[in-house]
């Protein structure tokens, strides 16, 4: 049990001891994925195609100077010029330091982590657009409980129910927040 | 006094069941949140913010600033007794803190930051009451120009004052500045690099945003580490606390030092973090035994937490006199006011003043609740740490998709959420900071208006940024701090030929 209580030794004066276990934790020795370095590179030139992009369309809707001031280009082009500019010199100082020793960006464990709760959450976004977001986030609590957390079945169904039915009242009933709504709730005419 | 009449005015406006109660779900689930892996101050008030659309804003307000005071408090319990920081600021606070911990003396090391953190807020709470009037009466005579002029040094300040590395800071703020700008042009009504898609005509709403790179990026963050932990939870007996506040008076130049430093960070651009580790290694410094320090010695918990709290309520200063948050959760703050229809800056203090002066008295009444709310029930919130994070994770998942749903009724605002979170992750990772991003985001159509208002006013003529003194100065104020570093270098490099025997 990931991340579960291990133990609840009473102690005296009324001191409580807290033992947090996680016998999934990435391992130290993991081997890196990708360095800090690349993704750094990477991100540069993804945030300079960025700005030649956003650079090109406010160009098109005007960049220039009217009799009154900028025109609605104006701004946002030159902050393109100054985010490429930034860009070129963050690619040209992380190829300076490339012979520099590489900090790891992740480990394969740690990607691995990382992806077990980014898939999940991807999945929960897209159930929401079909079954509504009640039914999703139950779906996605009791899920992950279960399936990453592995805890007992009874305790994710339970404690996904009421989460679920706690936030149905509060938003719902209480505050009155519109939320995506899917077949069960319209099964109950809401 | 006017100040005091306002402020009395202000305690009024708190005194009804309705706000109280919601004070006192605001502290707890501060606290909650502060105790919790992976959540922390800006990340709590992002999430929790949806709850507030229906209420009125001063209620809504109150709430948020005691989730706030709450998430801080937070902090310190699981710093001490885990040796976990839950935020950056509280590093330094486990220096001590943990140590002391260790010793048996973790009841004298939480009163100890309890009671710091409360003594800071207080200094600074005290700033805001007095100044943040004034300051904001003396702005009202701004003007577009003007209006500008301090934007521009608050971007200016934050590239050039801050640690990180400059070109990831500017980065930062620019792609903060231009998602401010997609959408409708306020001031020609023309459409701006929407490229014909429907969802980007209301432009990217900066709470979405907020969510995104503050609540799931850290549930990212968090997986990818150790989530083990071990430590002991103690009740604080009356003793303990008389017996720790019985010495307190004895740091009062350690805690008066710490003050000061926090208020001059929190309403300069500085943060808390800085707050921290500055107020921290000051009373080494001037410490008559500093090799005592980081082994558990109870100065080393007042320090900095009295730094780091005192900066993060002075954040609130320029944020409520100008509309320019100090920090990022100031920021998330302020772009709630937008949410409610207000419009932050010195006008408030005019046209809202049950709103500002209800806020600046729960600020007052939510710490005094705070302190004794977390001094009685310790182990109740550190026993939070028992339930497992495979549990924790897919609700703060859930509560951050309905936040970002709820605020314009749009599922493309969840899946651009997704977005951020991811966006943040790989920011966090490699260096790029959130907070210039996050104060971009909130202020760029701000200052756009301004500087296009400016023009229009001047016929085009960029010479109005130093038409008066007033003005004048702040700009070249500015540009003096973008190019700080520069600045300085040459200052030390004239130093360093006058002088060439010393060197």
């Amino acid at each position: 049990m990931p991340g579960a209580p291990m133990a609840k030794t009473a102690t005296p004066e009324s001191e409580i001891e807290i033992v947090v276990d996680d016998p999934t934790a990435p391992a130290e020795n993991s081997p890196a994925v990708t360095t800090a370095h690349t993704v750094e590179i990477v991100v540069y030139a993804l945030l300079l195609a960025l700005a030649l992009l956003l650079a090109f369309d406010n160009w098109r809707s005007g960049m220039g100077w009217a009799k009154d001031g900028p025109q609605s280009g104006y701004l946002p082009f030159y902050l393109c010029v100054i985010l490429a500019g930034a860009c070129l010199f963050g690619l040209g100082v992380a190829f300076r330091q490339r012979t520099m020793a590489a900090t790891t960006f992740v480990t394969r464990d740690q990607l691995l982590r990382v992806m077990q709760v980014f898939v999940p959450t991807f999945l929960f976004c897209v159930l929401v657009q079909w079954l509504g977001l009640y039914v999703a986030s139950f779906l996605l609590v009791a899920g992950f409980m279960r399936l990453i957390g592995r805890i007992a079945l009874w305790k994710s169904l339970l404690t996904s129910l009421l989460f679920t039915l706690i936030m149905f009242s509060t938003f719902e009933l209480a505050f009155d927040v519109i939320m995506p709504k899917g077949p069960l709730e319209a099964a109950f005419g809401r | 006094m006017e100040a005091l009449t306002l402020l009395l005015h202000g305690f009024a406006v708190l005194l009804t069941w309705k706000i109280l109660a919601m004070m006192m779900i605001g502290l707890v689930l501060g606290i909650f949140v502060g105790v919790l892996p992976g959540l922390g101050g800006p990340n709590g008030v992002a999430i929790l913010l949806p709850l507030t659309f229906t209420m009125d804003p001063t209620t809504a307000i109150v709430m948020l600033s005691c989730i706030y005071w709450g998430a801080l408090f937070g902090g310190a319990i699981t710093s001490i007794l885990f040796n976990i920081p839950g935020e950056a600021w509280s590093v330094a606070t486990t220096f001590d803190g943990y140590p002391m911990a260790q010793q048996g003396k973790a009841a004298e090391a939480l009163t100890a930051a309890f009671t710091s953190s409360f003594i800071g807020s207080l200094v600074a709470v005290l700033l805001i009451t007095f100044l943040a009037p004034r300051i904001a009466s003396f702005a009202l005579r701004f003007g577009p120009p003007e209006f500008f002029a301090v934007y521009l040094l608050t971007f200016c300040s934050f590239v050039g004052l801050g640690r990180e590395a400059k070109h990831k800071t500017v980065i930062s703020m620019v792609v903060g500045l231009l998602l401010a700008a997609v959408g409708m042009d306020t001031v020609s009504g023309q459409l701006r690099m929407t490229f014909g898609f429907d969802p980007l005509l209301r432009g990217v709403n900066f709470l979405v945003a907020v969510i995104g790179l503050f609540g799931i990026s850290e549930i990212l963050l968090t997986m990818e580490e150790r989530l083990a932990l071990r430590g002991h939870a103690a009740a604080i007996s009356l003793r303990v606390v008389l017996k720790v506040w019985r010495e307190m008076p004895r740091y009062w130049v350690t805690l008066l030092r710490s003050s000061v430093i926090g208020c001059w960070l929190g309403i300069t651009p500085g943060g808390a973090i800085a707050a921290s580790f500055m107020g921290y290694n000051m009373a080494k410094r001037f410490s008559k035994d500093p090799a005592s320090f980081g082994k558990g010695r109870i100065e080393g918990v007042f320090a900095p937490e009295t730094a780091a709290h005192a900066s993060g309520t002075a954040a609130l200063l320029p944020m409520l006199a100008l509309g320019i948050p100090g920090s990022g959760t100031a920021a998330i703050l302020l772009g709630g006011l937008m949410v409610w229809g207000l419009n932050p800056g010195p006008l408030l203090f005019v046209e809202h003043k049950d709103f500002v002066w209800g806020l600046i008295a729960s600020m007052y009444l939510g710490n005094v609740v705070g302190l004794v709310i977390v001094l009685t029930t310790v182990p109740i919130f550190a026993s939070v740490l028992r339930i497992p994070f495979a549990a924790v994770a897919p609700m703060i998942i859930v509560s951050c998709a309905i936040g970002a749903y709820a605020i314009q009724n749009a599922m493309f605002d969840v899946w651009l959420m997704l977005l951020f979170g991811v966006v943040g992750y790989v920011f966090k990772k490699i260096g790029i900071p959130l907070a210039p991003f996050t104060l971009a985001l909130v202020l760029g159509n701000r200052s756009e208006d301004a500087f296009r208002l400016a023009m229009i006013g001047a016929g085009g003529d960029l010479r109005v940024f130093w038409s008066n003194g007033l003005v004048g100065s702040i700009t070249t104020l500015a540009f003096t701090l973008l190019f700080w570093p520069l600045i300085g270098r040459m200052f030390e490099s004239a130093g360093r030929l006058l002088r060439p025997g010393r060197s």
